[in-house]
């Protein structure tokens, strides 16, 4: 749909694909919400407070070049977490809580 | 700790349990709670004229920025010129809705935008002035920002408690829109020849519609003189200030003089340009006046 305006150019070479992480009001963490293209890191903090906290989603943001994360490989992932499915004494479930203590 | 103190707590109660953060939680009405009697001092008719045309300069800025929707030259893009349109139609629907309480007509703000003909429409000739490229929609929106932040900025001091309201809700919006269009004219002009001979093409473009931006109507003199409105001749030099330094720093060449500054577009005098916009956006209205949305 190329038009006079310059609209979509096949021929234009893609901006590099950004990973997009809000903080939530309600939140403590950044967390991921999605991805978008940016030609660098100012405009990729742009375009992400435009895509993902338009709904009053966030009160900040990280972004960071897709390539730049390293992933665990989901072929990897039995020898990764299959053995702590059944570490169950490692979560402090054999203590007794306090009725006051909330959160927990 | 108090309970008041935990940061969960405080959490909790500020989003009332609501557990769907993703869809956006702890919105605020801007006018909650503001009087919107009419203070002593300032003319109703006049108010309600100063609200069309700061509405009017929204609206139909609003209006033209959405022919960028499904054509802008990213989908990020897009989205960014689409929220600045809603930012403006919002600042739109308040300003209009003040205009009618305003001129005791008690019309709202759909009576506004759909009831009026071009004659009646107050924004300035650079808001209706047709869409152009990308590097002319960014100047348009640099210098219609930079502008209308420098009006707001001092709004927020109005004797209107309901105008004040409306301006300390709109300057975080005005001043990122200025940002975004800071970026873009950075970008463009100081990017490869060519964008910077496209950009440096934009702002010759808008160049002779700024003069109009601070020529003051009489119901803006005569408000500013109550304390409820802004006087934008006393605006231009701080304007042409601030765009002075984005353009040369933009490595563009730095701006002449602001045209000699004249009404027309507040006074209803508009370009050929305006009654198509207005067309489109009445239609559904014009077509359908039982309709409600």
């Amino acid at each position: 749909m190329s038009t006079e305006h310059g609209t979509a150019d096949a021929s234009r070479p893609e901006w590099p694909l950004y990973e997009v992480f809000v903080r939530g009001k309600r939140g403590l963490n950044h967390v991921h919400v999605g991805s978008l293209h940016a030609p660098d890191d100012q405009m990729a903090l742009h375009n992400a407070r435009n895509l993902y906290t338009r709904r009053n989603e966030g009160v900040s943001i990280w972004v960071v070049r897709a390539e730049h994360i390293s992933a665990s490989s989901p072929d990897e992932k039995d020898p990764y977490f299959a053995p702590s499915g059944d570490k169950v004494y490692r979560h402090p479930t054999f203590y007794s809580i306090p009725d006051d203590v909330p959160h927990i | 700790m108090s309970g008041d103190d935990h940061i969960y707590s405080v959490l909790g109660q500020e989003h009332g349990g609501d557990d769907r953060w993703a869809f956006g939680t702890g919105f605020t009405d801007a006018l909650a709670g503001v009087d919107t009697t009419l203070p002593e001092g300032v003319d109703g008719d006049d108010l309600a004229l100063y609200c069309q045309m700061l509405g009017d300069d929204a609206l139909v800025q609003a209006q033209r920025l959405v022919h960028w929707v499904t054509d802008a030259p990213e989908l990020e893009e897009e989205v960014a010129l689409a929220n600045i349109a809603l930012d403006l139609l919002g600042q739109a629907r308040l300003l209009l809705s003040r205009a009618g309480q305003a001129d005791g007509t008690g019309r709202d703000e759909d009576g506004f935008a759909y009831g009026r003909g071009p004659a009646e429409f107050r924004n300035v000739h650079l808001a209706e002035a047709p869409r152009g490229d990308f590097a002319r929609a960014v100047a348009t929106l640099l210098v219609l920002s930079t502008a209308r932040l420098a009006v707001f900025t001092r709004l927020v001091e109005s004797a209107d408690p309901v105008l004040s309201a409306i301006a300390a809700k709109a300057v975080n919006e005005l001043a990122y829109h200025r940002e975004y269009a800071v970026s873009w004219t950075l970008r463009l002009g100081d990017g490869t020849p060519y964008s910077h001979e496209r950009m440096a093409a934009a702002v010759a473009d808008v160049w002779p519609l700024t003069g109009e931006l601070f020529a003051a109507h009489p119901v803006e003199a005569r408000l500013a003189a109550q304390g409820a409105g802004v006087d934008p001749s006393a605006l231009a030099d701080e304007v042409h200030g601030v765009l002075a330094q984005v353009l040369t720093t933009a490595t563009l060449a730095a701006p002449a003089p602001f045209p000699e500054p004249a009404v027309a577009g507040r006074d209803g005098r508009h370009t050929p340009d305006l009654a198509p916009l207005l067309d489109e956006l009445q239609r559904v209205a014009r077509e359908h006046p039982e309709a409600t949305w």
